[in-house]
């Protein structure tokens, strides 16, 4: 199957579509949000359930607490920040009243990784999949585009757990089919390929469409998987791919220490010991930067995982 | 009444014995909250121990923040009939439900949050309030923080939200026994005046002078809770003694988190005398 880009979309808006829809659907589901809605695209939540809408102002680190309390109660908070301040700057509210308290919550950051842009590194958190995935019972997602984002925001609140749910701000190709339910944990298979096997997330399943589109006109067949779900990773999906192509390319918008490559890396390394290179930041900080430009500086682009595609290949 | 001074002698007396058992824990802040959580337990909430839930609803719910006084939580949950008294001999000890500091993460009736890194439990209880209000469960919400916690920054973004969102199913109780770890809170980083600061974050504020007196905690906490619904947070600021009931303890920081050894346990124990069965 091909894939084609309905027109372009941010993912954020996909969460705003999705946690609109829990609102009319479940009457459990609150949201809370630490002063920035709009960025968020939280507003027609707010408008039209303002009861179950909590702002908090600038103050992340109590909207964790007051998220872990209210599910006690029954309660399904959303949380809604950027990725920076909804990881990092609250981790050991997360760590104690959310994952090891084993609350409900549903962590969602916007702006993650480099593609946020000109605000720069500030904002441009590069490790927070690392630090949710390391968080005993935290399960760990980013959707690849708007469909699927919304798709994944109306199933996590069916999860009975924490979730980290990521995504970001630039509007990118909006290609997965708007019908397609989303299941937490299951890879999802965008191209079928023999010579090598291509892992994404985020914002780099697109690229790595593209870059599977150029192999194929150097005559390398390479296969597409959408890993979506970083915490619990599909070890079937991934195995049963290495099997076929014997090497694999990671891609993501993350660091490389703590990412999906590094989640990759260590199911194969204790399994079937697979040639492997990754598509990451390597330990750096971001910039200021179109997002597009940054990509490309970054060595996120297609075109890096084209080379990094032929590299492996060599090392079969 | 009497029924609960007594049963402040034996919470007392489960405190130390439970830190000497295992020559680890928090004595002192422990034993100067013993009159808080009896009266809270044994006369001001309402709620079903045999029957625990973790949702609580047309319960009164009440969160630790300052956990480390996990002895006293624990004593007054087990003689409360949340878990067997026997299960006290547990504490600290490996494959326990009673951790270090509380946790639900075993599974221990009568906890509904883990606590222990400061700070984090006036958010919590707020949610909880929250979420009361959305439920229409016109219960309260009670929560107990230490006057040391208050130096954590979440505390205040906290007090700020529960003023300023007329959270007013909530009781926040401050320990101030003026002591951390370190020394005098005064010594340590003076923090002014407590009730003050909640006056100005537009909490309604209370003070229990004599936190360590069964009868003024009754009667200050019904006052707090003839303060709800009405539009305010309630903080009451309650002045205890670390150390209270154990003559040694007192009056310094030294016993916030060190065990007594043989002899001391004896001459505590000696000051508190049996009243119910020794678990």
């Amino acid at each position: 199957m091909k894939y084609t880009d309905s027109g372009s979309k941010d993912t954020r808006s996909g969460f705003g579509a999705g946690l609109h829809e829990l609102g009319k659907s479940n009457e459990n589901v609150v949201a809370l949000c630490a002063d920035l809605t709009g960025s968020l695209k939280m507003d027609a939540f707010k408008n039209d359930f303002p009861d179950r809408f909590f702002q908090t102002g600038i103050a992340e680190a109590n909207m964790m607490g007051i998220a872990a309390g209210m599910t006690i109660g029954g309660k399904i908070p959303f949380t809604g920040t950027f990725a920076n301040f909804s990881t990092g700057r609250v981790y050991d509210q997360i760590r104690q009243s959310i994952a090891y308290s084993g609350k409900n919550v549903k962590i969602c950051a916007s702006h993650a990784g480099l593609t946020l842009g000109e605000d720069g590194a500030t904002h441009q958190i590069l490790e927070d999949i690392g630090l949710m995935k390391m968080l005993p019972g935290m399960t760990v997602i980013s959707p690849c585009d708007y469909n699927q984002t919304k798709a994944a925001t109306i199933a996590i609140a069916d999860y009975d757990g924490p979730v980290y749910l990521r995504f970001g701000r630039p509007k990118v190709a909006n290609f997965t089919n708007p019908d397609e339910k989303f299941e937490i944990g299951k890879a999802q298979m965008l191209k079928e390929g023999k010579d090598v096997t291509i892992i994404a997330n985020g914002h780099l399943v697109w690229e790595a469409l593209q870059a599977a589109d150029a192999l194929e006109a150097k005559g390398v067949n390479a296969e597409v998987i959408n890993i979506h779900t970083i915490k619990p990773l599909d070890d079937a999906a991934i195995l049963a791919s290495i099997r076929k192509t014997g090497c694999v390319v990671t891609a993501e918008e993350h660091q490389r220490n703590g990412g999906l490559g590094d989640s990759v890396a260590q199911l194969l390394a204790s399994s079937t010991p697979t040639p492997q290179e990754f598509v990451a930041v390597n330990d750096s900080f971001g910039e200021s930067g179109k997002p597009a430009d940054l990509l490309v500086k970054y060595g996120l682009s297609k075109e890096n995982i084209v080379a990094a595609a032929e590299k492996v290949m060599v090392r079969k | 009444m009497n029924d609960l001074k007594g049963l402040c002698s034996q919470v007392r007396r489960d405190i130390v014995r439970m830190v000497h058992a295992v020559n680890s824990g928090h004595p002192g802040g422990s034993l100067g909250c013993t009159e808080y959580f009896v009266a809270l337990y044994g006369d001001i909430m309402k709620y079903d121990a045999k029957n625990f839930t973790m949702d609580g609803v047309g319960e009164d719910l009440f969160f630790l923040s300052n956990g480390h006084i996990s002895p006293v939580y624990y004593s007054t949950l087990a003689r409360m009939d949340f878990f067997p008294v026997e299960e006290l001999n547990t504490f600290r000890k490996i494959d326990s439900r009673l951790q270090g500091h509380p946790t639900t993460h075993e599974g221990l009736p009568g906890i509904r949050i883990a606590s222990g890194s400061l700070g984090q439990g006036m958010s919590v209880a707020i949610g909880a309030a929250e979420a009361k209000k959305l439920n229409n469960d016109d219960r309260t919400v009670f929560s107990l923080h230490g006057d040391g916690e208050l130096q954590e920054g979440q505390i205040w973004e906290a007090a700020m939200y529960a003023a300023g969102n007329k959270v007013d199913n909530l009781i926040c109780t401050i320990d101030a026994n003026g002591q951390q770890i370190d020394g005098s809170t005064d010594d340590v980083l003076p923090m002014g005046s407590i009730g003050a600061k909640f006056e100005a974050f537009g909490w309604d504020v209370m003070t229990i002078e004599k936190g360590n007196d069964l009868d003024s905690v009754i009667a200050g906490l019904n006052e707090a809770k003839s303060r709800t619904g009405k539009g305010k947070p309630v903080c009451v600021v309650m002045k205890t003694e670390m150390g209270a009931g154990v003559d040694f303890m007192m009056g310094t920081h030294k016993w916030h988190g060190v065990a007594p050894n043989d002899e001391q346990l004896a001459e505590a124990l000696a000051q508190n005398p049996e009243t119910l069965s020794d678990y």
